[in-house]
């Protein structure tokens, strides 16, 4: 099960801000269990952002990226209306699509 | 392995949505699986293919002094130098020092916040690469009073 994303894009000065707050575990691979056990590393690695349809950012993640990452980018131009959408993919393989309108 | 491969898969479906040149640009970035393994930020980077980073002020770099929380460390970095294609983050003694490496196409500005996890006191690296190769640093140390990799 993935939740979804919260994604505010805001254009203002000729540039739209970006900000993507995702919801995910992150979990790094170091910590243990109660009983000792090594939890497996799970967390996004790969993100990719779109506007109005065309890949204009992507971006390769570790396990050091917090718990419930937050990333802010900006696009060079933009205007309201136009449609930011960014996917993840864990290292499970899951993967998960959020859309915004720009304000 | 196979969800790997489907994950690329989707990933490449998505970019044929995309202009041809933007598939093109997405390919050459896939995954590193090497690098975000490496135990040193200097062998990561190595296995990014990046050159050895030179320190500049062209690479505007902030963190916080101090952390309280090591689990969650603003950082952003930006770069006005043109033609940057990549913004790469480190954190000398993480286990794994490769935190995030971001793409930068020439529709967004080489300027990105996230927030990163911090077992201990360290030195943090931004790093930014050109794209003549070339790799431009800034570097600061976050103090951490309470470490977020732990147990």
């Amino acid at each position: 099960m993935t939740e979804p994303m919260r994604i505010k894009a805001q254009s203002g000065a000729g540039q739209t801000t970006v900000r993507i707050l995702m919801n995910h575990e992150m979990e790094s691979g170091q910590r243990k269990d109660a009983n000792g056990k090594t939890i497996p590393a799970w967390h996004i690695q790969d993100v990719q952002a779109t506007w109005n349809g065309k890949v204009v950012m992507t971006a390769q993640w570790g396990p050091g990226v917090s718990k419930n990452p937050y990333l802010q980018f900006f696009i060079k131009g933009g205007k309201p209306g136009d449609k930011i959408a960014v996917t993840w993919t864990d290292t499970k393989g899951e993967s998960r699509s959020d859309e915004a309108v720009v304000s | 392995m196979n969800k790997r491969r489907q994950a690329l898969k989707t990933g490449l479906a998505l970019g044929a949505m995309g202009t041809m040149s933007s598939l093109v640009w997405q390919e050459a970035q896939a995954y590193d699986k090497a690098a975000f393994e490496s135990k040193t930020w200097q062998d990561a980077l190595k296995a990014l293919g990046v050159a050895t980073p030179k320190e500049s002020s062209d690479v505007v770099f902030l963190a916080p002094d101090i952390a309280e929380n090591g689990a969650v460390v603003p950082i952003s970095a930006s770069c006005a130098l043109p033609g940057i294609k990549r913004i790469i983050f480190l954190v000398e003694k993480n286990p794994a020092p490769l935190v995030a490496v971001f793409n930068v196409s020439e529709d967004v500005l080489a300027n990105f916040s996230a927030r990163c996890k911090m077992g201990q006191t360290s030195m943090v690296y931004a790093v930014a690469v050109g794209s003549d190769s070339q790799a431009y640093m800034a570097k600061k140390e976050v103090k951490v009073t309470l470490g977020g990799c732990g147990g």
